[in-house]
């Protein structure tokens, strides 16, 4: 083997450093023609070396006879990853949708339409592109490895010739390290089978080092690139009682205001701190129109409750037949049929009230007994303060103001005035039929 | 390079003639640095060509429209397509089809061609390539955005997680996520493997110390030699071999989402073989469309030549005349299979409400490429630029048809509706060809866009030059002796 320090300048193009020490790689002969460079292949391949090549920019056909290259193994790989993939794809799909194995990421056997868990049509189109993908990458990337592939550094890339060799001319490299080598007598034999003996490959005799900061910025990027893996070690080992980090949070965070939310931006810069904006000042809403403000409160203008009704509400036989219904409906269950405080949830609650001071039900209960509307206390009440009881509540009876809108509420006012009526009319003022009706009734 | 018969010298252009006795060249005029210079000139000017630029720049608009819209939809919801049931995959799912269809000429010409040794492919296939790997980047988009919470997109893929959550592998749909994904994955390392050469060319001639790395980094380190050649070759043989079924099989398996379901109009047998042909007509006419303005633009018509583009006409009339069989195959199964809804399906796909859009497909698919009978039409660029184009609208109504008009009569008279898209979908369509010719552009502008090597090695072999004193036949002679 030649160890020549030649400083001969054999590169074209700049970047490197000429003056390093550099070595015999090679010899280089350069061809105009594929027969030209094959006729010479086989010279040179019949003269016993081993460690050379020929350079051509397109595969030239026969090549391979004349330099004696072997068949290669690649088919090989991509046959056995091949069938890789397609097991591959039939195990997948068996254990993730056919079975429930007792491991870290068992499958789930879903039944979907009746299918069976596992048939071989269903499993087919997968398992025959899992086979073509792991077979066509296998491909490539032997391929690459075979050629000991990617290889940044060649001395041919310095040869000033390359670019041709690359585009439109033939060479065939002899290589200083094959064990017949000898300079003058392999370049006789180039020149003799009519190639172009050219300036010899020569090859630094030391790889430089890498570039200092290169060095720094891939020790910073390789600290930077265990911060992740430590943090997603650290959450293996360690508990918290916090919920999962949730990038993108679907329904958990909508973008709806609620009603008794601070303000956000927009009602803040058009409204007050409330998120439930006010209307202005001297709007009123559908329906909210209240000509007598009496209606709303019970309350006359100096603040006392009104004996009589609201302006507006006229008293007649629907809005007492209307009264009636809606009292059945809500006021029913506890004052009774007749006002008289026996509904049937006071009914319930009595008897409880007597299990609980017999000790029999252990559990604490706290009831006012519902007012008998007939009482002397209510029928003393101005209509306004009925009509606020019903509204806003009383003791255990809550207010009903969101359940019955304000005109029926003033129909049961008026209903509980009938009842009242009802309760201690004289005969003597009763209408004459109606009197005569009752007085046919059996005593 | 297979055939014995001798070669016809051809002056000028036009290498189109059918004489029987010989073969015409390929390539017109041209040595292997002639080849290099131009198409490595492409890449290497260092002026920007002004209608090169125009061209981008409005790719671009359509590219930051879609991705806008994209945005849009995501923050908005899939509301602003006109989706809606009965017709719940509309136009996604069509620019879905018409992309991935279009997709196929790339690795049909790359692979199928190869193994039927069809030396024409060369000039065209790196081109075509190119052109599915970005229109697979168009078609992934669509169902992508169309699964609505496209941040759990990843569900498509069976990747172990704490729910025990896996994909239902009994789903066509599911089969069509391994099918795009596989076929753009080897689609792309196909392309790029049979790049390396060529950006070893490149990089070989780079002046500039930037783009001498860039390139060299790109090409891996090639270097021509036979030793690599040897197992480049086998291994693009392999990959060719690979790529066959697979392209056959990933338009089978879109067919799939159509075929395996119950839908009148879509569950036919014939949908897939019938949608391999129309994926291979409309990406033949998507070759067309840009091989015929790139080869005068940039002066690649004694490369890209006259012949070429013949062949792919004759490729494009074949796949149309079996497509307009289907066609006609569909309405003569729907009457003898005695189904009265199918029957329904078929009468109202050509007479109800889509009767235009019908009609529209059949016209320029069926009755458009039938002047390619004529050698004179095969030959003429501007009949088949004007029937490429038409094509290419004719597929995309084709995957309208079948999607909406099927969807919009379903199974229940009283939830028949009409679609009608909105201006987001418009804008997708519109944005998706931005996307797909931004990437082109681009491709054009920085790879080389003829596959140097492979046309260089099915050109004539020159004789041995006056240097070195040699005869090519007593080269020959030689080699023979040993």
């Amino acid at each position: 083997m030649q160890e020549n320090r030649l400083n001969q300048s054999a590169s074209g193009s700049s970047g490197h450093d000429d003056t390093a020490p550099q070595k015999l790689y090679g010899v280089v002969a350069e061809y105009g023609t594929p027969d030209e460079l094959m006729a010479a292949a086989t010279r040179v391949r019949d003269a016993g070396y081993t460690r050379w090549d020929t350079i051509t920019p397109f595969p030239v056909h026969g090549i391979e006879e004349a330099m004696g290259i072997k068949p290669t193994i690649l088919p090989w790989f991509t046959l056995c990853l091949g069938l890789t993939g397609t097991s591959l794809g039939l195990f997948m799909q068996w254990y993730t949708n056919a079975v429930q194995l007792p491991y870290l990421i068992s499958g789930y056997p879903f039944l979907i339409s009746g299918k069976p868990m596992f048939s071989l049509p269903a499993n087919i189109p997968v398992s025959f592109e899992l086979t073509i993908l792991f077979a066509a990458f296998t491909t490539f990337f032997a391929m690459l490895a075979l050629n000991l592939l990617p290889e940044l550094f060649h001395p041919l890339f310095r040869h000033k010739r390359m670019p041709r060799f690359t585009s439109d001319r033939f060479a065939l490299v002899v290589e200083a390290k094959d064990p017949l080598f000898d300079r003058a007598r392999v370049e006789a034999l180039l020149a003799e089978t009519g190639g172009a003996v050219l300036d010899p490959l020569l090859t630094p005799t030391t790889r430089a080092p890498l570039p200092k900061p290169l060095i720094s910025i891939a020790v910073i990027v390789a600290c930077i690139a265990l911060v992740p893996p430590a943090f997603i070690a650290k959450a293996r080992v360690s508990k918290s009682d916090q919920p999962r980090i949730h990038i993108i949070q679907d329904m958990d965070m909508q973008p709806k205001f609620k009603a008794q939310a601070p303000a956000p931006v927009f009602a803040r810069l058009f409204g007050d701190e409330r998120a439930s904006l006010q209307s202005p000042d001297g709007t009123v809403a559908r329906g909210r129109l209240v000509e007598d403000a009496s209606a709303v409160s019970g309350k006359d203008s100096s603040g006392e409750w009104i004996s009589g009704f609201p302006a507006g509400f006229s008293l007649s036989e629907e809005i007492l037949a209307r009264g009636r219904e809606r009292y059945q409906i809500y006021c029913l269950p506890c004052h009774g049929m007749v006002g008289a405080g026996d509904g049937l949830v006071s009914q319930r609650a009595d008897f409880l009230g007597r299990a609980q001071a017999a000790g029999a039900t252990p559990t604490g209960m706290n009831w006012v007994k519902p007012a008998n509307l007939s009482e002397q206390r209510i029928r003393e009440q101005a209509n306004g303060q009925i009509y606020a009881t019903i509204t806003y509540g009383l003791n255990n009876m809550k207010g009903y103001a969101s359940q019955i809108s304000r005109d029926d509420r003033w129909a049961i006012v008026a209903y509980v005035r009938a009842l009242q009526l009802s309760q201690s009319a004289a005969v003597g003022s009763l209408p004459a039929e109606v009197r005569a009706q009752l007085e046919q009734q059996p005593r | 390079m297979s055939s014995t018969k001798t070669l016809i010298p051809v002056t000028g252009l036009d290498n189109s003639g059918d004489d029987p006795r010989g073969r015409y060249p390929l390539i017109l005029g041209n040595t292997y640095e002639s080849i290099t210079e131009k198409v490595c000139g492409v890449v290497e000017e260092s002026r920007i060509r002004p209608l090169w630029l125009i061209g981008f720049l409005i790719a671009l608009g359509g590219m930051a429209t879609l991705f806008s819209l994209i945005v849009y939809l995501i923050a908005t919801g899939v509301g602003v397509w006109g989706n809606n049931i009965p017709v719940a995959w509309a136009w996604p799912i069509v620019n879905f089809v018409f992309w991935v269809g279009i997709g196929h000429a790339g690795t049909l010409i790359s692979a199928i061609l190869f193994l039927f040794r069809q030396n024409w492919r060369t000039s065209i296939n790196r081109f075509a390539e190119a052109m599915t790997i970005f229109a697979v980047v168009c078609a992934a988009t669509f169902p992508g955005i169309h699964v609505g919470r496209i941040w759990l997109a990843y569900w498509l893929f069976p990747i172990p997680n704490q729910m025990l959550m896996w994909p239902n592998f009994r789903s066509p749909l599911l089969w069509d996520v391994f099918a795009v994904s596989t076929y753009g994955s080897v689609s792309l390392m196909f392309w790029y493997m049979g790049m390396i050469p060529d950006l070893a060319t490149i990089r070989d001639r780079a002046k500039h110390p930037l783009r001498r790395f860039a390139y060299g980094l790109l090409s891996l380190g090639w270097r021509g030699s036979s030793r690599h050649w040897h197992r480049y070759e086998r291994a693009y043989l392999l990959l060719a071999g690979l790529a066959t079924p697979l392209v056959l099989s990933v338009h089978t398996i879109v067919s799939f989402d159509f075929a395996v379901s119950q839908v009148p109009g879509w569950h036919t047998t014939i949908f897939p073989p019938y949608f391999v042909a129309g994926a291979i007509f409309s990406g033949f006419a998507m070759v067309v469309t840009l091989a015929v303005p790139a080869r005068a633009y940039y002066n690649m018509r004694d490369i890209i030549t006259i012949r070429h583009l013949e062949n792919m006409n004759r490729i494009i009339l074949a796949t149309g005349m079996m497509v307009g069989y289907a066609y006609a195959m569909e309405f003569f199964i729907a009457w003898y299979g005695g189904n009265r809804y199918e029957q329904f399906a078929f009468i109202n796909r050509a007479t109800g409400p889509y009767a235009w859009a019908y009609w529209t497909m059949v016209s320029c698919n069926v009755l458009s490429p039938q002047v390619f009978w004529f050698k004179k039409a095969r030959t003429s660029i501007p009949i088949m630029m004007i029937v490429a184009i038409l094509v290419n609208v004719g597929m995309w109504f084709e995957r309208f048809v079948i999607t909406v008009t099927s969807l919009s009569r379903d199974y229940l008279p009283s939830s028949w509706d009409y679609f009608r898209p909105t201006w987001v979908d418009i804008g997708m369509l519109i944005g998706s060809f931005g996307l797909f010719f931004t990437l082109f552009f681009l491709f054009l502008r920085f790879l080389p866009m003829i596959a140097m090597a492979e046309v260089k090695s099915i050109m004539p072999a020159p004789h041995g030059d006056a240097a070195h004193g040699r005869d090519r036949h007593a080269a020959k002679a030689a080699a023979a002796a040993h």
